[in-house]
C-alpha cells in the first residue's frame, strides 16, 4: 500500500489512501470494528501467554463446570469432603473455615492426634501443603491449616475439563492465523493470475480464465478430503490449499478490474512511452486494482474463518489439543442443554469477529467509492 | 399572465461537506428567468454553475446542502419536501444533461424510457403514452421515428440521444427547461442541429431556456439574456448582444477573448519528412469466429490514408467522431495495428513487433484528449512525468530522473515543487501541462497530439496552444494535431487534413483550407464552427 502523503510546499498533499483513510475516520461502525480487530489480534497474540491456564491442562475434578466469576471448587464443595476426609481420619470437627486459599480447621479427638494425620488431607485431590499450625498441650486438639487450589473458569470448562477461555484465546490465534494465511495466498495467487489475464487479453486471457471455471466446478469438499489424504493432516498446508481454492474470485475481480483498467488512457499513455507489460501491470494496473481488492480481502477473511469452522466441525480441521473457532463450536452444539456455555462464549466470539471484518469491509468499500469522493 | 418569474434565484448557496471542512461551491448568487425567456449561464469548470442549479433542483450529492431561496412562480423549492418537489421536477421544470449516453438507460427501449414518466406523471394509458411517445420523437425530428421506437440507447448516435432526451424532457409540457452543457459532448454539426431544435422548440412551445455552458459562441447565437458566473458568484448580468459587445468585467472580456488565436507559417518545402505514412488502413474485428473466440463484424476505421510530416510541421487533422482521426494518430504511433508502410526517419517502422518499436518510442510521443484518465492515479506527477525515462534511460539515477523531472515542469510553466502531489490534486489544464511534461522529458521528434484541448474551458485552451506554440519553437518538435474544433486547429496548425469515413476527403496548407474549402463536408464544418449564429438563423427562418 502506498500511504505517500508526501506534503507538498503550499498545501497538504494528500494521496488517494489518505483520503480514504479520512473517509473511513468518519464511519463510526468501521472505527469501532477496526479497535475490536486489533483488540482480537493483541488477544490471539498474547491471551494464550497470560492466560492463567494452558489450552492443554486437563482439570478431571472440573469436568463442564459453568462459566462463573467465583472461583472453583466452590465452598459448598470443599467443605463436605474436608469433612469426609477427617471422619476417615477419626477425628471431630469442632470448626472449619475457608479464607480464600487457606483451609482452617479446628479439630478434636478422644486420644491424642498423630501429627501425621495431615496426610489424610493431602491424599485428596483438593488440599496440598496440609500443616498443623497449633496443638493443645494435651495433644488432643489440633488446629489444622491446608491450601486449596481455588481456579477461575470464566468460560467454563469443556467436557475433558480444560478452560474455555484458554481455549478460546488460542482458537482465536488459529482462526486469524489462519484467514491471514489463506487470504495471503488467495491475494497473492488471484491478483497475479486476474492481472495478468486481464492484460493480455485475447486467447491467453479466454484460456486462463476457462481453467478457472474448470477449477470452480471441482467441489470443494471432494477437494478438501483428498488434500487431507494426500497431506495428512497438516493445518497449515491445508489452509495454503484453502488459499489456493479461494483466489478463484479474486482472479476474476482481478480480471475485470484489469480489462476496464486497460482501455484507460495512462496506460495507453504507458504504452505509447514503450513501457513493458511487466512495468504496465506493475505501475499502472496492479495498485489501482487494489481499491476492490482490499474490500475483497477484509470480507474473504472472515469467510475463510467460516469454512475451517465448517471444516472443523465435519472433523477435517485443526487437531487436538490445538483448537478454533469452529471446533468449539461444534463442541458446544453437541451439549448445547446440559451445557450452553460451551456454545455460547465461541460463538461469540466467532459473532464479534465477523461483525467487526464485515463492518470493516463494507467501511472500506465506501471510503475507497471514488464516486463518492 | 401574471409577471412573476417562471424561476427565480434569490441569494441561493450551496456549500458541500469535505474532510478538510465545507466548501462553498456556490456564494449567494440570484438570477431570474421570464416566461419563455433563453437565459444562459456561463463560467469556466469549477464556476458553481451546475452545483446552482443542483442546489436549487434538491439533486445534490448526499454532502451538499443548499440554502438561500429558489421559487418556481413563487414557490420555494429550497427546503420542500421530496415528494412535492417531485410534482415539480420532471414535470414543469425539466432538465438534459451533457451526456447524453449516461442519462438513458440502457436496458429500456426508447419507446419505454418516453412513455414511463408520461404513464407516471401524466396519468396516460399505455396506447396513449406510446402515441404521445411517437409524437414527441417527431418532435425532435429523429429520423424514422416509429422505428428508433423500438431502439436500444446504444443504438441511437449522440446526437440522436440527446435528442431522446430533450423529447423525454418535453413530455410533459414543462415550461422550464434546464439544458446543462447539452451539447459539449458532441461535434460541431451536431451542436448546430441540436441547438436550432431547441430555439425551434421553444418558439412553438413558449417555455423558458436555462442554458448552463461554457462555449460563449454558444451563448451569442441562442440566448436572449446572459449571466457570467464565477467562483460561485455572478459577476456580470445583461442583455447578450450589450455583454458580448460592452463586456463590464475584466473577467468576462478575458472569457470573451479567449478564442486561440495567431497562425502558424508553413514550414519551408525542404524540411526532412520525419514521419510517412503510405495507404494506410486500420481495420477493427473482421475475426473468424473460432473454438474459443466470436466472430466479429468488420469496421474499416481507416482507410487508404497517405501523408507526411515534415521536421517543425503541425499537420491538423479534423473530422467529425467517428471519423478515424484518434486511430490513424495511434496507428502511426504502432499503437494499433494497421496494414501500409509508416516511415519515420527512412526507417519502416510497421514492420517492427512491440520489442523492436521500444527504442523508437522516445521519439515518437503522444498527448491524450482526457487529461482526467491519462495519467495513473496512484503516481506522483514526478513518477508519471519520469516513467519514460525508467524505459529509454534505464543508466540514470533517481537523482538525475528527479532533475529531469524538474527541468520538464518548469518548461511547462508548472511549479517542479508540485512533482510530489497526486494527479487528483490539479485542475484540467494543469493535467493536460502535466501529461505534455511526460512527452516532452524524452525530447521526442514528434508528438501525437489527440484532442489536447477538447476537454478545457476555452481560456485554458488558449494558454495550452501558447504553450505549444511556445514549445514548438523551441524545440522544433512536429505536431501531428487531431482535433475537431476547427478555431484551435487554425491556430496552431500549418497544413490541415479533413476526414470523413476513415478517408481524407481534403488536405492542404491551412489558410487555404480554411478559405476555400473544396468539399461540402468541409464547408459544413465552418459553417457550424464558426458561423452557429448564421446557422441557427438560417433554421428558424
Amino acid at each position: 500500500m502506498t500511504d505517500a502523503a508526501a506534503p507538498g510546499p503550499q498545501t497538504v498533499s494528500r494521496s488517494l489512501w489518505a483520503t480514504a483513510w479520512l473517509r473511513l475516520r468518519r464511519n463510526r461502525a468501521a472505527m469501532v470494528s477496526l479497535w475490536v480487530l486489533g483488540f482480537y489480534i493483541l488477544a490471539g497474540i498474547f491471551g494464550p501467554m497470560i492466560s492463567p491456564h494452558n489450552h492443554a491442562t486437563v482439570y478431571r475434578e472440573f469436568v463442564k463446570v459453568p462459566a462463573s466469576l467465583t472461583a472453583y471448587p466452590r465452598p459448598d464443595a470443599i467443605l463436605p469432603q474436608a469433612e469426609r476426609v477427617l471422619s476417615r481420619a477419626r477425628l471431630t470437627l469442632d470448626e472449619i473455615a475457608l479464607d480464600g486459599e487457606t483451609l482452617r480447621i479446628e479439630a478434636s479427638s478422644s486420644r491424642e492426634i498423630d501429627p501425621r494425620v495431615t496426610r489424610y488431607l493431602d491424599r485428596s485431590n483438593l488440599f496440598s501443603n496440609a500443616r498443623i499450625t497449633e496443638t493443645s498441650p494435651d495433644g488432643t486438639r489440633v488446629v489444622m491449616e491446608a491450601d486449596v487450589a481455588r481456579v477461575h473458569f470464566l468460560f467454563g470448562t469443556d467436557a475433558n475439563g480444560r478452560d474455555l477461555l484458554a481455549r478460546t484465546l488460542i482458537s482465536v490465534r488459529i482462526s486469524l492465523m489462519i484467514g491471514a494465511l489463506a487470504t495471503a495466498v488467495a491475494l497473492v495467487i488471484g491478483v497475479a493470475y486476474g492481472a495478468t489475464a486481464g492484460y493480455l487479453g485475447g486467447r491467453i486471457d479466454t484460456l486462463m480464465m476457462r481453467f478457472v471455471d474448470i477449477l470452480y466446478a471441482l467441489p470443494f469438499i471432494f477437494f478438501v478430503i483428498l488434500l487431507v489424504v494426500f497431506f495428512g493432516r497438516n493445518v497449515i498446508l491445508m489452509f495454503i490449499a484453502v488459499g489456493a481454492v479461494e483466489w478463484l474470485d479474486m482472479a476474476r475481480i482481478v480480471r475485470g478490474q484489469t480489462i476496464s483498467l486497460r482501455r484507460r488512457e495512462f496506460v495507453q499513455a504507458a504504452d505509447a512511452l514503450g513501457v513493458g507489460s511487466g512495468g504496465i501491470l506493475r505501475r499502472h494496473i496492479i495498485p489501482n486494482t487494489l481499491g476492490p481488492v482490499i474490500v475483497y480481502v477484509t470480507l474473504l477473511i472472515p469467510k475463510v474463518i467460516l469454512l475451517e469452522s465448517f471444516l472443523s466441525f465435519l472433523g477435517l480441521g485443526v487437531q487436538e489439543p490445538l483448537t478454533s473457532l469452529g471446533v468449539l463450536i461444534s463442541e458446544g452444539a453437541k451439549d448445547m442443554r446440559g451445557a450452553p456455555y460451551m456454545l455460547f462464549y465461541p460463538s461469540l466470539a466467532l459473532t464479534i469477529l465477523l461483525f467487526a471484518l464485515n463492518f470493516l469491509g463494507d467501511g472500506l468499500r465506501d471510503a475507497l467509492d471514488p464516486k463518492d469522493r | 399572465m401574471d409577471d412573476t418569474p417562471v424561476l427565480e434565484l434569490t441569494d441561493l448557496r450551496v456549500r458541500f461537506d469535505s474532510p478538510d471542512g465545507p466548501v462553498e461551491a456556490v456564494r449567494g448568487v440570484s438570477l431570474h428567468v421570464a416566461r419563455g425567456e433563453t437565459v444562459a449561464v456561463v463560467g469556466e469548470s469549477g464556476s458553481g454553475k451546475s452545483q446552482m442549479m443542483m442546489g436549487a433542483m434538491g439533486l445534490l450529492a448526499a454532502n451538499g446542502c443548499a440554502d438561500g431561496s429558489a421559487r418556481y412562480h413563487g414557490r420555494e423549492l429550497v427546503g420542500m419536501p421530496k415528494t412535492a418537489l417531485d410534482r415539480i421536477r420532471g414535470r414543469h421544470v425539466t432538465m438534459i444533461f451533457q451526456e447524453p449516453m449516461t442519462s438513458l438507460d440502457p436496458l429500456y427501449r426508447i419507446e419505454r424510457q418516453i412513455a414511463e414518466p408520461l404513464m407516471v406523471h401524466g396519468r396516460l394509458s399505455r396506447r396513449a403514452a406510446r402515441a404521445r411517445a411517437l409524437e414527441l420523437l417527431e418532435l425532435v425530428q429523429i429520423p424514422r421515428a416509429a422505428a428508433r421506437m423500438q431502439a436500444y440507447p446504444h443504438e441511437l448516435s449522440g446526437g440522436q440521444r440527446q435528442r431522446v432526451m430533450i423529447a423525454m424532457a418535453l413530455a410533459n409540457d414543462p415550461d422550464l427547461l434546464i439544458a446543462d452543457e447539452p451539447t459539449t459532448a458532441l461535434d460541431v454539426t451536431i451542436q448546430a442541429e441540436i441547438l436550432s431544435l431547441l430555439a425551434d422548440l421553444q418558439q412553438r412551445l413558449g417555455m423558458a431556456i436555462l442554458f448552463i455552458t461554457h462555449d460563449l459562441g454558444i451563448v451569442e447565437a441562442f440566448a436572449d439574456r446572459v449571466y457570467v458566473m464565477r467562483a460561485g458568484r455572478m459577476v456580470e448580468e445583461g442583455a447578450t448582444a450589450q455583454v458580448f459587445a460592452a463586456p463590464a468585467r475584466t473577467y468576462t472580456r478575458m472569457l470573451l477573448d479567449a478564442e486561440p488565436e495567431g497562425r502558424k507559417a508553413p514550414v519551408d518545402a525542404s524540411a526532412p519528412v520525419l514521419l510517412a505514412g503510405q495507404n494506410v488502413n486500420v481495420t477493427f474485428g473482421g475475426g473468424v469466429g473460432g473454438f474459443l473466440t466470436p466472430e466479429t463484424p468488420e469496421l474499416k476505421a481507416v482507410q487508404d490514408v497517405s501523408l507526411t510530416l515534415q521536421r517543425g510541421q503541425t499537420l491538423g487533422i479534423v473530422g467529425e467522431s467517428g471519423s478515424g482521426k484518434s486511430t490513424l494518430g495511434r496507428a502511426l504511433l504502432r499503437l494499433l495495428p494497421s496494414t501500409g508502410r509508416i516511415q519515420f526517419e527512412g526507417t519502416e517502422i510497421s514492420v517492427l513487433d512491440r520489442r523492436a518499436m521500444r527504442p523508437h518510442r522516445k521519439q515518437l510521443q503522444m498527448v491524450f484528449q482526457d487529461p482526467y484518465g491519462s495519467l495513473s492515479p496512484r503516481l506522483t506527477v514526478g513518477e508519471i512525468v519520469t516513467e519514460g525515462l525508467l524505459v529509454h534511460a534505464p543508466e540514470i539515477g533517481a537523482e538525475e530522473r528527479d532533475a529531469a523531472a524538474v527541468r520538464a515542469l518548469q518548461e511547462v510553466d508548472l511549479d517542479p515543487a508540485v512533482r510530489n502531489r497526486f494527479p487528483h490534486e490539479f485542475s484540467g489544464g494543469q493535467r493536460q501541462r502535466i501529461a505534455i511534461a511526460r512527452a516532452l522529458v524524452l525530447t521526442p521528434d514528434v508528438i501525437v497530439l489527440d484532442e489536447p484541448t477538447s476537454a478545457l474551458d476555452r481560456s485554458v485552451q488558449k494558454q495550452v496552444i501558447a504553450l505549444l506554440r511556445d514549445l514548438q519553437t523551441r524545440h522544433g518538435m512536429s505536431y501531428l494535431f487531431i482535433s475537431h474544433d476547427l478555431s484551435v486547429v487554425q491556430a496552431i496548425s500549418d497544413s490541415v487534413m479533413v476526414m470523413k469515413d476513415g478517408c481524407i476527403v481534403e488536405a492542404g496548407p491551412t489558410a487555404e483550407v480554411f478559405s476555400t474549402p473544396r468539399t461540402d463536408y468541409t464547408r459544413r464544418l465552418m459553417r457550424a464552427a464558426f458561423d452557429l449564429s448564421a446557422v441557427l438563423a438560417e433554421r428558424a427562418a
